[in-house]
This record gives structure tokens, sequence and C-alpha cells, in this order.
């Protein structure tokens, strides 16, 4: 695959120019990039959170974060966890409302973070290893959307 | 005893889980794998073993992590190291500002700035140069769409090339990531020894 057909580089617009030659001298951290995507949005092994579900909270945070071409390519692999995509809805009604008031926190309020958001995690049963997996995928999705928004503003537009 | 550090500091402190990390004599074969590609093969640390809990994030973060930080070309490492605390600073993660404020200060074999970015934030003193990608890594970092084309405008005038503003969006960018996982997986905490 070459790195132009790459989430990153297609939610960002890089096709040509100036800023698509920068990135090529890059191009081994595009495709790291999109493996590591890989790995967080469509793991082996999922643990509690299935494919679907990770896509719809991808979408909610590139939505929430300005990025409606790259939650769009999220939003398609939502299915039926769609309505988790939508950064108003709580996730309550869904079953879901602890894991997305983690979520948001961890990936819009970083640095309100403390040991009692762990802790009410695992009050409410959800594995160590659950815990760690939803920490990557807000954080992968941090990463991603900084690059996006980064690379859009390279190329001369506004976010 | 151990004290949970909440200030800025080079001196880089220790990191305590808030989950319990994998057990390296109860790790999967995809588990030590993965182990063995992190910067510090030796000796595993706490850190590495609670992201093994998610063996194939690890995996491919790794040398994404030293591809951005590290590969010859494009930005100076130091330079680099500014992106990664600007990011660090908006998340206050601790842990990841000293570890990067540390190396800055190795690389550049100067203390100056990192004295200047802990004690007076973003009203530090700094060079044109630094100030532009300071303030891009921190707007960036406190959201996606804070960063504005002046900022931008800004990085060129301060004589940035394309390569090295690539490099500064994937190193702060990165630290998104990092300190996504540090600052919300673990405290930073320094032992407290008795008198």
């Amino acid at each position: 695959m070459s790195i132009f057909d790459s989430t990153t580089l297609k939610a960002a617009g890089i096709a040509q120019g100036p800023v698509a030659a920068a990135v090529e001298t890059r191009a081994k951290i595009i495709e790291a990039t999109q493996a590591a995507e890989d790995a967080v949005l469509s793991p082996r092994d999922p643990g509690a959170f299935p494919h679907d579900l990770r896509a719809a909270l991808a979408a909610r945070l590139a939505t929430a974060g300005g990025e409606p071409a790259l939650a769009e390519r999220y939003l398609d692999k939502a299915g039926a966890m769609v309505a988790l995509a939508d950064p108003a809805r709580d996730g309550v009604a869904e079953g879901f409302g602890t894991v997305v008031a983690f979520f948001d926190k961890a990936a819009n309020r970083t640095r309100d973070i403390a040991a009692e958001d762990i802790s009410s995690l695992q009050a409410e049963g959800i594995a160590d290893a659950d815990i760690v997996r939803l920490c990557e995928l807000s954080a992968f999705m941090a990463y991603q959307l900084r690059v996006v928004a980064g690379l859009r503003l390279m190329k001369g537009e506004a976010a | 005893m151990s004290r949970i550090v909440h200030k800025f500091t080079r001196k880089v402190p220790h990191w305590q889980p808030r989950v319990t990390p994998v057990k390296l004599d109860e790790a999967t074969e995809e588990q030590l794998d993965a182990l063995q590609v992190t910067p510090s093969n030796t000796k595993v640390s706490e850190y590495v073993l609670t992201l093994a809990h998610d063996v194939e994030s690890l995996k491919v973060r790794s040398p994404l992590f030293n591809a951005i930080m590290y590969d010859p070309g494009g930005m100076s490492r130091a330079e680099r190291e500014l992106g990664a605390i600007g990011a660090s600073m908006v998340n206050r993660c601790i842990y990841c500002a000293a570890v990067h404020a540390d190396r800055h200060a190795k690389l550049e074999k100067d203390t100056s700035v990192t004295d200047e970015l802990f004690e007076k934030g973003e009203k530090a003193d700094l060079s044109p140069r630094n100030r532009a990608i300071f303030d891009f890594a921190r707007k960036l970092s406190e959201s996606p769409v804070d960063a504005a084309p002046e900022d931008m405008a800004r990085l060129r005038a301060a004589g940035l090339s394309d390569e090295e503003i690539l490099d500064l969006i994937l190193s702060a960018a990165l630290f998104g990531w990092a300190n996504r996982l540090m600052h919300v997986l673990g405290d930073p905490v320094r032992q407290e020894v008795p008198v």
C-alpha cells in the first residue's frame, strides 16, 4: 500500500506538492502509524472492546477534535455502536457510560486524570488489561488527530 | 514511603503504575517478543510491563517512537525534545516532561531553556525559533484545532523547513499519545528516605 492511501494522509488530504514531498522523507513513520492504527482499531485480541465499538469511539474523538474527514473513515466501521460516535451522547443508554466518560476525559482533559479515574473503572469490574486497551485507543487517536491537523495546517488549510 | 511529584522537574521520578503490570514470568510468548523491541531490553520497566497488557499496540509503538524521535535528517534531536516537552507540559505529564527535559538539557549541554520553561511555562523567555516551536507544540497539544495558520507562519518565519515542521508535528503528536499512557496509567513518585 502506498503511504498516500493511509488513513492519516487521506484524512489530511495529502497527495502531492511540497508537503507530500516532505512526508515521503518520513515514509517509514507513516507506515508505522498505519500499523499502529490497525493494532489499536482492529486488534486480533480486542479484549472487552470489539472493533465496531473502537471505531465508534475513534469517530467520536475525531468529530470532537474537528476532523470530520477522519471521523467519516471510522464511522463506516462503527456498525451497531454508531450511536457512541456522537460526542453529545454519554453512552449510558448503550451500557457504556463509565467507559465513555473515562475515554472522553483521557482524550480531552488528560491533565485532570487522577488515580480515582482508574480505580472507578476497576470498581466497575473492568480488567486492568482492558483499561490499558482503552488508554491506547484514546492515546493513539490523540496522536493521529494531531498529525492530521498539523499536516492540514502545513498544506495551508485551517482545521 | 513515596510521595507523588506534582511540580515539573528535570530529576526523573519513579513511575508507579495504577494497574497491575504483566508479570514477566507469566508473560505470553507474544508479550515476551514485544518486550524485546523496547529501547531498554536489559531490564524491563514497570511501564513497559503495564503496556504489555495490550501487546499488539506495544509492539508497533516502540519502533514508531524511535523513528519519530531518533531517525536522522529533518529537525534536530533537541528540537524534537522541545516538541515532546510542549505536549507533556500541556498534559501535565510530570514523568514525560522530566525525561525529555533532561534529554534536551544533555543534548544542548545547557539547562537554561528547560529551567525557563519549568519556571515560567508559556511566558518563558525563549529564542524566536524555540518560541515558535514550543508555542506550536503547546497549541497542537491543547486541542488539534487550537494550532492556527499564524502559528504555522511563525514556524516558517523562524526558518523551519517543511521537513523540520513535519518532525515537530510528529514529535508533539507522539507525546499526545505517550502522555495519555504515562500520566493516565501511573503516578510519578519520589521515594522518601527516612531521616
